[in-house]
């Protein structure tokens, strides 16, 4: 009998449960990397995540640690607590555009200010996918929704937000990093930003998020293959990725230390409380 | 025996809390019940727990939710447009069978309304806080020392049952000072196997959750959380009897306008008034069985509220016709006066009398 | 004879200390295990203008802490007196400082003592402790509880951290004792 080698199978962290996401869909390629992180730090056993109102509402099924699915846009809030009352366990939220940057805005800015030891994994698709495909508030200009029939018009329907650029400028930011994962490369750039997020989060070092420019061939009208060549012919120049903030990088060891240099001529901040 | 000190009601609350075992502690200002938040902030970090000042009320009452499925003792509390603004996450609570308490200081409304007490927010307790089939156990306490044993017995009961708790106070409790004496710092805590706290590999992973897409799963978890409903109902009701013995007219009003009625029974025996008072404790579950009770010397009811007349449904719901059951009400801020109460009782003897 | 049962409206500008004034009374109250209740006026009322709180003592239990027609009122500043004076009960008793009240309004039925408290506080160099010299002429007027008591209600009131003003306190309400 020869021997077996594993050389590829389905993460601890991920149950068995069949996903009911879209062919081409890029939300279990990430569910996966979430996973995957999660294995290789050992810390599956040890993480509670937070599912949103969306296209991945339903990973609380998919997800073998710990779940709880959140209202909608709610979910910076659920980790918010859930951290607090175990710091020691890895916390993270998954979300998409629609549940963090337009009915969960106020939630993701405070979570990220307060410096929350929590990781946000946030899918931007530029649509909303559950309910069918409608403007989002990461919808490019003059692309078309069902809700931007005639396209998205700045005039009337404003721009998109671009969330690791706005949130990058909170003192309570240890590392925000914006990947994709439109071919293998991009994937395992993906997966390196995730394990690093969670990483972060173990350490201390403050609120960790990692964008994933992905695809909807579905609400995009599209086939997955052109699907990626519409992301990163439109997608990527508008998203640019790469790394938004690193703590570590800027040569502090958390948010916190960053944010105190920031500030280093005010002294009221310098001196602690009166 | 603890000693008894002079405590307004928002602190007293908050310091049976923490007695209570409540470690994580959700808030965002607003008048009536900014007391409350500031002692918890003050208290909190010397306690080795967390207080947090949310962003808004959405945001603490999904705090609350998260610290619950983390298997806390948790709080948040808040005042009439702000508890509008928690029925979201009290929804949700209920939903995932959450355990929590919310406190509601009421004031004035509706819309910004008033920061004044009232008893405007009856129905919203005890029938539409939120979206969906559910109910929480509403209590309704009536002076400073009940504001802290309340606080302690609806931690009790929420881990009991699985369900959000609230605490139907008004400004007038929140804000007064009366003596009190605080209860023991609780014991052990009730073990929590549901909680989403790591599975450490040792468990199947659990999941909060309200979210069932198949019709049939989630009539099943109604009708099963409808059983726990039956059980409050039947076990949970809460009420206090003033010279009901032989009572023609009996008042029935509950927190701080039941102080005024309790007064303004005792005017009317002195004129010869057989009226007499039910104070419902717990607001849902109703007390029926006690209310019931009146029924054999009862000629006439007045729901006495600060509000424009909504427990006065539930009291009707209870006399069913056998007797006229009628409504005093004083509202937007107002605090009824004995004598107003007084005049209403005799002209309802009136009526009723001979 | 002394006059137990109390509803008392103390009112007057914030910063004149009748919260705390009214606090003093109720744990007097507390200390004799009586029925007590205390209750501020809130919100906006408070940013500057007329600060009042009512405070009942009584040997049942308190049905409105909220008093309206209160048979003691306590008002330190002409607005308190305007509001209030004609919600004093027939046979009331109203005390004023009359160092900070200008105009008395006519009122019969009840005993009006006006007591210069502010001033004899300045005077005798315990500013700001005019609320406790009024405090101490309520108790030589109704002897709402034993003497002994109100010095320990004082000395219940006054925050660990301040103990130094335990000693002024005391003394000014004595004089007001003496009024």
């Amino acid at each position: 009998m020869s021997e077996e080698k594993i050389v590829f199978q389905r993460p601890e962290a991920l149950t068995s449960v069949n996903t009911h996401y879209c062919p081409g869909c890029a939300h279990g390629i990430v569910h996966r990397l979430v996973a995957e992180a999660m294995d290789e730090m050992d810390m599956t056993g040890n993480a509670v995540g937070v599912a949103p109102v969306g296209c991945s509402v339903l990973a609380y099924n998919y997800f073998s640690c710990d779940m709880i699915e959140a209202a909608h846009g709610r979910a910076p809030s659920v980790a918010t607590a859930v951290k607090r009352v175990n710091p020691e366990n890895l916390v993270f939220s998954y979300q998409g555009d629609g549940d963090l940057a337009s009915i969960g805005m106020a939630e993701t800015v405070h979570a990220a200010t307060r410096g929350e030891n929590i990781t946000v994994i946030f899918y931007n698709n530029a649509i909303y996918g559950m309910t069918g495909g409608q403007m989002a508030p990461t919808t490019l200009p003059n692309q078309v929704t069902q809700t931007s029939p005639y396209g998205r018009d700045t005039k009337t329907a404003g721009y998109p937000v671009r969330v690791c650029e706005l949130l990058s400028t909170l003192d309570g930011v240890a590392y925000a990093e914006r990947v994709t994962v439109d071919k293998p490369s991009s994937v395992r750039k993906a997966k390196k930003a995730i394990k690093k997020a969670f990483e972060y989060q173990m350490a201390g070092r403050g609120y960790t998020i990692v964008e994933i420019v992905g695809t909807c061939p579905t609400n995009w009208g599209m086939t997955p293959k052109d699907a990626i060549g519409w992301l990163e012919e439109n997608m990527l120049p508008y998203y640019p990725l790469g790394v938004y903030r690193d703590c570590v990088e800027e040569g502090f060891e958390t948010a916190a230390e960053a944010a105190l240099a920031r500030a280093k001529d005010v002294p009221i901040v310098q001196g602690g409380v009166a | 025996m603890a000693e008894k000190v002079l405590m307004k009601g928002n602190e007293a609350l908050a310091a049976a809390a923490v007695r209570a075992g409540c470690r994580f502690y959700f808030g965002y200002p607003i008048t009536p019940q900014t007391e409350l938040a500031a002692y918890m902030s003050k208290v909190m970090p010397k306690v080795g727990g967390t207080f947090l000042q949310a962003e808004s009320e959405i945001s603490a009452i999904n705090m609350l939710y998260g610290a619950a499925a983390a298997g806390a003792r948790a709080m948040t509390s808040s005042s009439s447009p702000g508890i509008s603004l928690k029925g979201e996450g009290i929804s949700y609570m209920a939903g995932a069978d959450l355990p929590g308490v919310i406190v509601n200081v009421e004031r004035g409304g509706p819309g910004l309304g008033s920061i004044q007490p009232s008893q405007q927010d009856y129905w919203q307790a005890t029938r539409a806080m939120g979206h969906g089939d559910f109910f929480m156990i509403v209590y309704a306490p009536n002076t400073v020392q009940e504001m802290a044993d309340m606080v302690f017995t609806a931690f009790e009961k929420a881990d009991e049952y699985l369900t959000p708790v609230m605490i139907l106070a008004d400004g007038l409790l929140g804000q007064m000072m009366e003596p009190v004496e605080l209860p023991d710092e609780i014991g052990e805590l009730p073990e929590k196997p549901w909680a989403t706290n790591g599975h450490k590999n040792q468990r199947e992973h659990n999941i909060a959750n309200s979210l069932y897409l198949q019709s049939d799963e989630l009539e099943a978890k109604l009708l099963e959380r409808a059983k726990r409903y039956e059980a409050i109902v039947e076990k949970e009701q809460l009420s206090e009897g003033f010279m009901l013995e032989d009572a023609e007219i009996v008042l029935v009003a509950f927190g701080a306008s039941s102080r005024i009625a309790r007064s303004a029974v005792v005017k009317a025996r002195e004129e010869g008034i057989k009226a007499g008072l039910l104070r419902p404790i717990t607001l849902w579950p109703f007390p029926e069985k006690a209310l019931a009770e009146t029924l054999s010397t009862a000629k006439a009811y007045l729901s006495v509220e600060m509000n424009m007349g909504q427990m006065v449904d539930d009291v009707r719901l209870v006399v069913e016709g056998r007797a006229p059951v009628e409504h005093f009400g004083r509202t937007g801020g107002i605090i009824p006066t004995p004598d107003e109460v007084l005049c209403a009782i005799r002209s309802l003897n009136e009526k009723v009398g001979e | 004879m002394a006059q137990r049962e109390l509803s008392i409206v103390l009112s007057g500008f914030g910063g004149q200390g009748l919260l705390f004034a009214g606090k003093v009374i109720a744990q007097a109250g507390l200390l004799e295990e009586r029925y007590v209740s205390w209750l501020p006026s809130y919100g906006p009322e408070m940013r500057g203008g007329t600060a009042s709180c009512s405070v009942v003592l009584s040997d049942d239990p308190v049905g409105s802490p909220l008093v309206t027609t209160p048979n003691v009122l306590i008002a330190m500043n002409q607005p308190s007196v305007d509001k209030f004076i004609d919600t004093v009960s027939e046979g009331g008793l109203v005390l004023v400082d009359s160092s900070m009240v200008q105009d008395m309004p006519a009122r019969d039925g009840v005993t009006i003592c006006e007591v210069p408290a502010t001033k004899l506080a300045d005077e005798n160099g315990f500013k700001t402790l005019a609320n406790i010299i009024l405090t101490g002429k309520l108790f030589a007027e109704t002897e709402f509880c034993d003497k002994q008591t109100l010095l320990d209600a004082v000395a219940k009131c006054v925050p660990p951290k301040k103990q130094e003003l335990l000693e002024p306190n005391l003394k000014a309400l004595e004089l007001g004792m003496q009024q």
